[in-house]
């Protein structure tokens, strides 16, 4: 049964609740990032068996396991590589990555700009936490400067990586990013990913409570997701040599949109050609 | 020589390729790399006539990732490179091994390490295409010795994979790989396509690593209704990540022991005058070429030379291996390496004969001469033994 009112969507109906109880930290805001994804593939109406959820490796990676769907919990960096062949070899799916920041934009760095690139038809949902959750935080791609993680005993003194535009520079097709506190907007959000015919790119700023936040003292879940519109702007934003890069202000929202042909229908249509000029 | 017979001058890389279609391939991802680019060249133009996809990707990591998820999603696919792009691939094809996902990967060897020598022909990659990946991890490494083995061992290798759930490797060293020979193509008819077992149980009843007689379980094609999962993670029968020790050893001992389980279909071998061969020699691919034409200019000698050359490397054919050298006085193993494959053949003859290797590490094969030398060497210190 589908229709956009919260009231019917049942999140169990997307879940492998054989498998639970669920291995997120209390106050993860990665449960709600997932609710909000389901909640948009619940709107679409799209049958479990012909969704396929390819994922990393990290808290964002096992997020995966627990949808039932077709799930396949990949190499560490790697998703956006597996997904491409799995959306290519099979049209008839829709296929869905989760990743994090460090999954997305450390390891998996070149994957993600190529795949935005060729724009394949297929939606990216990025859960940026700040930190390696899983390894026991240490710093990632988009840990704040300032910020203690276990491999920035005093301080991160990195710049962050804007994962929004570098998906928007190297050409992805629609690019988003909302934050956790907004649940329906974040559905809404990665309905409208879902749904573009090409490839989207969605960051979802959450919050690692446990190992991030305590460790900065950012508070609780519910002070760091209070906080995250406004707490997502560390010093390095808007100053110094990145001052180009870097929005003055967290934009939500659909940042980006990059009307090209979609990658798998063009190469089926070279198909077409080929077939017939040799009939 | 029949009317239907179709013969074609082929380069090896084009004969991987056609024959990769002709078994049914129709996924190939690839990154450019010298000496094995002409196989993705050759995919390139092939693939879309059958309705195929070829991509290049942006590394060979990604790559190797493709063609899995291209797997997971029903296709027979295959990949190729070389040394330093093996490498890279090493790590996804652990992947594979793990969570029993059929691909064909094809390494030209080049020389190496690193950079090497891109254009000269090597096989240092033996002991990488064994042991490259992390982990206890089956796998099946196959090295044709000639352009018409290349073709008929492509089409060997997607069938192991796809019955097995199990990546293949195919080794070929840059001669073979560039070298021109005739090539008989059979009739599509004649290519036994072996198609991978897919679950088609009540999904409730599905088990997707499940025991079965044959040690395979049959796989859960995306959209068939079964919502399996597939992880890299030690997973029980269900798919799920486990770290239960009992469950752990029972799947680790099962992937372990498939390919122990289908031995005779897995091993491929050729021996050649070994049957009462005082000097045995043992080598693959471009050297076994030259090793042939030693022992027969030996044998003509009056030497009782004989030449055993597995064509299904790893897991290597013991048994047949012991069986040509029973007696052996003396054990060759040329190489164009620093002695890889001389280890082997040590571990198994076991002190009972003296072993030793022809090795060339400068970028250039083995001649047949070279060879000869050896054997008669041998054969001397024997008669005055």
């Amino acid at each position: 049964m589908t229709g956009s009112d919260v009231d019917d969507f049942n999140i169990r109906d997307y879940l492998r609740e054989d498998l639970f109880p669920h291995f997120l930290c209390p106050g993860c805001g990665h449960g709600i990032a997932l609710r909000a994804m389901l909640w948009a593939v619940y709107e679409l109406a799209i049958p479990n068996d012909k969704l396929a959820i390819v994922s990393g490796i990290g808290c964002a990676g096992r997020l995966g396991a627990y949808i039932d769907a077709n799930t396949f919990h990949v190499t560490h960096g790697r998703p956006l590589a597996f997904a491409t062949g799995l959306a290519l070899s099979r049209p008839d799916l829709k296929v869905m990555v989760i990743t994090g920041d460090g999954d997305c934009l450390a390891i998996g760095g070149n994957h993600v700009i190529h795949t935005c690139r060729r724009n394949l038809d297929m939606t990216c949902i990025m859960l940026n936490n700040e930190v390696y959750g899983m390894t026991g935080g240490q710093a990632s791609p988009t840990t704040s400067a300032t910020r203690y993680t276990t491999t920035t005993p005093t301080g991160s003194i990195e710049p962050v990586f804007d994962a929004c535009a570098l998906a928007t520079a190297a050409g992805a097709g629609l690019v988003g990013r909302e934050v956790t506190m907004q649940t329906p907007s974040l559905k809404n959000l990665i309905r409208e990913a879902i749904e573009y015919p090409g490839f989207s790119f969605v960051e979802v700023i959450s919050d690692c409570t446990e190992i991030f936040g305590r460790k900065n003292d950012l508070g609780d879940s519910p002070e760091m997701m209070l906080s995250q519109k406004a707490g997502m702007k560390p010093d390095s934003y808007g100053t110094g040599n990145d001052a180009p890069f870097r929005p003055n202000t967290l934009e939500t929202g659909v940042l980006a949109r990059n009307d090209r042909p979609e990658y798998g229908a063009a190469y089926r249509r070279h198909i077409d050609a080929v077939q017939q000029r040799r009939a | 020589m029949s009317a239907s017979k179709q013969l074609d001058n082929l380069q090896g890389n084009h004969a991987c390729a056609l024959a990769a279609i002709a078994a049914g391939c129709r996924f190939y991802a690839g990154y450019p790399i010298t000496p094995s680019s002409e196989i993705a060249e050759r995919m390139a133009l092939e693939l879309p006539r059958v309705g195929g996809v070829f991509i290049q990707m942006e590394d060979e990591i990604a790559s190797m990732g493709a063609i899995l998820g291209a797997s997971l999603g029903g296709a027979k696919v295959m990949t190729a490179t070389s040394g330093p792009g093996f490498s890279l691939k090493q790590e996804n094809i652990g992947y594979a091994a793990g969570a029993e996902i059929p691909c064909v990967i094809v390494n030209v060897m080049r020389g190496g390490p690193s950079t090497g020598m891109p254009t000269r022909p090597a096989q240092g990659d033996l002991m990488q295409a064994r042991w490259g990946t992390h982990g206890d991890h089956a796998a099946i490494v196959l090295v044709p010795a000639s352009v018409p083995e290349v073709y008929s061992e492509t089409i060997r290798a997607f069938a192991l994979s796809e019955a097995l759930r199990v990546p293949v490797i195919i080794l070929i060293d840059e001669v073979i790989g560039h070298l021109v020979e005739t090539v008989e193509i059979p009739e599509a008819s004649d290519v036994s396509l072996i198609e991978r077992k897919w679950a088609d149980c009540p999904a409730d009843d599905f088990v997707p690593y499940g025991e079965t007689d044959d040690m395979v379980p049959a796989m859960a094609r995306p959209g068939d209704g079964y919502r399996a999962h597939t992880t890299g993670l030690t997973h029980s029968e269900d798919g799920f990540p486990t770290q239960v020790p009992e469950e752990v050893e029972r799947s680790q001992r099962r992937i372990l022991g498939k390919l122990h389980h289908h031995e005779s279909t897995v091993q491929s071998f050729d021996a050649v005058d070994c049957d009462d061969a005082e000097i045995v020699i043992m080598t693959v691919g471009i050297s076994a070429r030259a090793a042939a034409w030693a022992v027969k200019e030996a044998r003509e000698k009056g030497i009782k030379a004989g030449l055993f050359r597995p064509i299904t490397l790893w897991p290597f054919p013991e048994d047949a291996f012991l069986a040509a050298a029973a007696h052996a006085q003396a054990v060759i193993v040329p190489e164009m390496n620093a002695g890889q494959l001389v280890l082997e053949a040590e571990r198994l003859i076991n002190g009972r004969a003296p072993v030793t290797g022809i090795n060339r590490i400068d970028g250039e094969p083995i001649s047949p001469a070279e060879v000869l030398e050896r054997i008669e060497e041998l054969a001397r210190i024997e008669e005055v033994a």
